[in-house]
């Protein structure tokens, strides 16, 4: 569709963010190179430019951090809660300071939209080290009876969609009760974690309480199965989850499972149709569908399917691609090559396996990963489009005609991290929701998220909750 | 009129899988006996083919029982409670028999199960407050979590703890509306085959709650791997089989309970423990929309 009024690029200014040509593993408040001295490089997705190098760790430097949290334990865990809580007040303050910077250094490294980093990410992560930091001298109260114990060392590997919003929904809460922590950052956005170090400094709080080790995943599968690891918080694919699970047999490590997902996005004839259209698009297409809880498959009822399908391509021809620095940028830069791989083999297996492809018309930019907003149509629940999760921008569009065959079709699935539903009526929604096998549901609205809100899947989307007072019991030992 | 020469009749022990008294499909039963080595009957020994049975009938009873209110699922674990006391004397002679205790000691253990239903009846219309909530979203939504059942939950009994055990891990399983699987201590299984005509007869929907004996290692290694399980209580096995079981259970990511102390203390205060565990919180949100900023100072 071609656009009336053309926009005039608006770049968010890259001079706020200053990356070094190099980073180290920051252990033991150092920044220090890894034992066997590798490094590797890590690039804007959306130019494919080298950003910087960082060091790579090794099972070596995982023992070394292990040991300076095991040190540091001590000490934190036995600090009372209220000057645990005030570490972890700053740590929020200098978040909200620096965040432009941040938003900006993100969006380099993940290939993300500014618009989300500055009005999503940021504000979320520091709103949760706010509000875990509230809870540090509160925990007599948290309904896990009194004098609730830390567990000691957690061991903690995030995935790469939410690079810095991951690291505070693991680190806040491991602090605030009481623990210290190892974190591995993905391996291709590890520079908000290393930022992250700066601000423990700035900050103050204690050596050792907080380390960061940069690496792929040997290094993350050392950390969970270190022996002196008390607790494993992991946020990523269902595979690695299992294989976690499984790592874990045997010993007494505590372990919370945040994973995969391929959330139904159910509307009903008489939703707003503007409005779920908004929601659908809000719920593929933000961070290229990049999110574990997206709604990738919509389930629209069959006598508005045509509406909704002309409304949702017509809205999906207005968004605007391209670089992510730019203000207006609506999608990014899909985060990797072998993502990208990943999303076009998903694709040609959807057109293979029979489904209809329609993808916006919208012109790629010639470097960086891209993948256009795409959608397919004649799906059946029986076509790898509508089992796996794809973790791109591609919607897998399916027919019901009753609310049963609605929910039905919404529970087939081996996940169950999210669902959304949209209709006006109010006893629809309540009794949709009570029947959808999934963590969060949401009613008339979608991907929204909050400090206080318990976060996590049913099924093999994973267990354990992140968020609200429920995400203290992962760090508790209740 | 007794007559001190009549021969007594002996009870034939069954499963209790859907609701109905099976015999083991594979036709076996082995010896169980009492602390001293006395022949007491012979129990079902169940095979692979009865533990799938049993998660069958488990699947089948979840949506009825997990959408029953929880003030019914309260009136019928009480009913529970009342259909023990009823058969007390029973239980204290079956209790006495596996465990070696005295009679005032099983008599102890009995009242103390009995007491156990009691507490989790209680419990059903009360977990979900203390364990879900209002979420105070920065924003214009309605945020509630509610806690929801896992499914289908396997539960290995404990192994010496014969009755006050096993009540100890069922109830809270059920209360809060989960389905059950049971395998009961492979030593001792007979006051739970008889809980079975307990609860037959308590107003439990067939198939909350199935009650298999035999060998535990054979009946757990199925149910850990099952696709159509969703947690499992370890209880019952010992470490190595526990480990074991804690692999093939990652393999669609059930829920693990991991074993306590083979003495634990069952008498104790149970806690809320085996009631979370067992538990999915579900979040829901809704945009609230908003009134006129002046709203009303009344």
């Amino acid at each position: 569709m071609a656009s009336a009024f053309e926009y005039a690029p608006a770049p968010e200014s890259r001079s706020v963010v200053d990356i070094a040509p190099s980073y180290g593993l920051f252990i033991d408040g150092e920044f220090t190179e890894a034992a066997e001295g590798k490094v590797f490089k890590t690039v804007s997705p959306s130019s494919e430019e080298v950003l910087s190098e960082v060091a790579r760790a090794g099972a070596a430097d995982v023992d070394r951090a292990v040991k300076a949290a095991r040190k540091a334990f001590e000490k934190w865990s036995a600090l009372p809660g209220s000057e645990r809580a005030k570490y972890l007040f700053r740590i929020a303050r200098i978040i909200q300071e620096r965040s432009r910077e941040l938003a900006v250094l993100e969006t380099l490294d993940n290939g993300k939209p500014i618009k989300e980093t500055r009005d999503a990410d940021l504000p979320l992560v520091a709103a949760h080290f706010f509000y875990y930091a509230g809870w540090a001298d509160k925990l007599d109260h948290a309904g896990y009876g009194a004098n609730p114990r830390p567990l000691g060392v957690a061991g903690q590997v995030i995935p790469w969609n939410f690079p810095l919003l991951m690291l505070a929904w693991k680190i806040a809460p491991a602090l605030a009760t009481g623990n210290t922590v190892v974190l591995k950052p993905a391996e291709t956005t590890p520079l908000s974690a290393l930022f992250f170090a700066d601000i423990c400094r700035q900050a103050g709080l204690p050596k050792g309480v907080v380390n960061i080790l940069t690496g792929y995943g040997d290094a993350g599968e050392a950390l969970v199965s270190h022996p002196d690891v008390d607790k494993v918080a992991f946020t990523g694919s269902t595979a690695v989850g299992k294989a976690i699970a499984r790592s874990v047999a045997g010993t007494d490590k505590k372990v919370t499972l945040e994973l995969g997902g391929k959330g139904a996005n159910i509307v009903f004839d008489d939703a707003p149709i503007d409005q779920a259209v908004e929601g659908i698009v809000t719920g593929i297409f933000f961070n290229q569908g990049q999110v574990c809880c997206a709604g990738s498959r919509l389930l629209v009822q069959e006598s508005v399917q045509d509406e909704v399908l002309d409304a949702l391509k017509r809205r999906l021809s207005t968004l605007r691609l391209g670089d992510p620095l730019d203000k207006n940028t609506d999608i990014g830069a899909i985060n990797s090559s072998e993502q990208l791989a990943r999303i076009t083999s998903l694709v040609e297996t959807g057109e293979a396996e029979g489904a209809e492809r329609w993808s916006a018309p919208c012109e790629l930019p010639s470097s960086g990963y891209w993948f256009a907003p795409t959608l397919f149509t004649n799906v059946t629940q029986a076509h790898t489009v509508a089992r796996d999760e794809i973790f791109g921008p591609v919607l897998s569009v399916l027919s019901f005609r009753t609310p049963d065959e609605a929910v039905a079709k919404a529970n087939n699935s081996q996940y169950g991290l999210s669902a959304g539903i949209w209709t006006e009526k109010g006893s629809r929604i309540l009794a949709v929701a009570n029947k959808l096998r999934a963590g969060v549901v949401w009613a008339n609205t979608f991907n929204k998220f909050d400090p206080t809100s318990p976060f996590g899947g049913y099924k093999e989307s994973g267990y354990g909750r992140e968020g609200g007072r429920h995400g203290l019991e992962a760090y508790l030992d209740v | 009129m007794s007559d001190q020469n009549r021969l007594g009749v002996f009870k034939t022990y069954k499963l209790y899988v859907g609701g109905k008294f099976p015999r083991s499909e594979s036709g076996r039963v082995y010896e169980v006996t009492d602390s001293k080595g006395q022949w007491l009957a012979n129990a079902p020994q169940s095979s692979r083919k009865d533990a799938r049975d049993a998660v069958v009938a488990a699947r089948k009873a979840f949506g009825g029982w997990s959408g029953a209110t929880a003030y019914n699922r309260g009136q019928v674990l009480y009913r529970v409670a009342e259909m023990l006391e009823g058969r007390k004397d029973q239980f204290v002679r079956e209790v006495a028999a596996s465990e070696g205790l005295s009679k005032s000691k099983a008599a102890a253990v009995v009242d103390a199960a009995i007491d156990r239903w009691v507490w989790y009846a209680g419990w059903t219309d009360k977990i979900g407050q203390i364990s879900g909530g209002a979420n105070p979203v920065a924003g214009p939504f309605f945020n509630l979590s509610t806690p929801e059942p896992t499914g289908v939950v396997a539960v290995l009994a404990p192994r010496k703890s014969s009755l006050l055990g096993l009540v100890s891990v069922i109830a809270p399983v059920i209360a809060t509306g989960n389905t059950a699987v049971v395998v009961a201590s492979a030593d001792a299984p007979l006051p739970a085959l008889s809980l079975g005509e307990v609860l037959a007869t308590s107003d439990v929907p067939g198939g909350v709650v199935n009650i298999l004996s035999g060998v535990t290692a054979e009946l757990a290694a199925p149910l850990a791997a099952h696709q159509d399980v969703n947690a499992i209580d370890l209880t019952g096995a010992d470490p190595a089989l526990a480990k074991e079981l804690e692999i093939a259970a990652a393999d669609n990511l059930k829920r693990v309970l991991r074993p306590g102390p083979v003495d634990a203390d069952w008498a104790a205060s149970p806690g809320t423990h085996r009631l979370t565990a067992f538990l999915e919180t579900k979040t829901v949100w809704h945009p609230t929309g908003a009134l006129g900023a002046a709203g009303s100072s009344y």
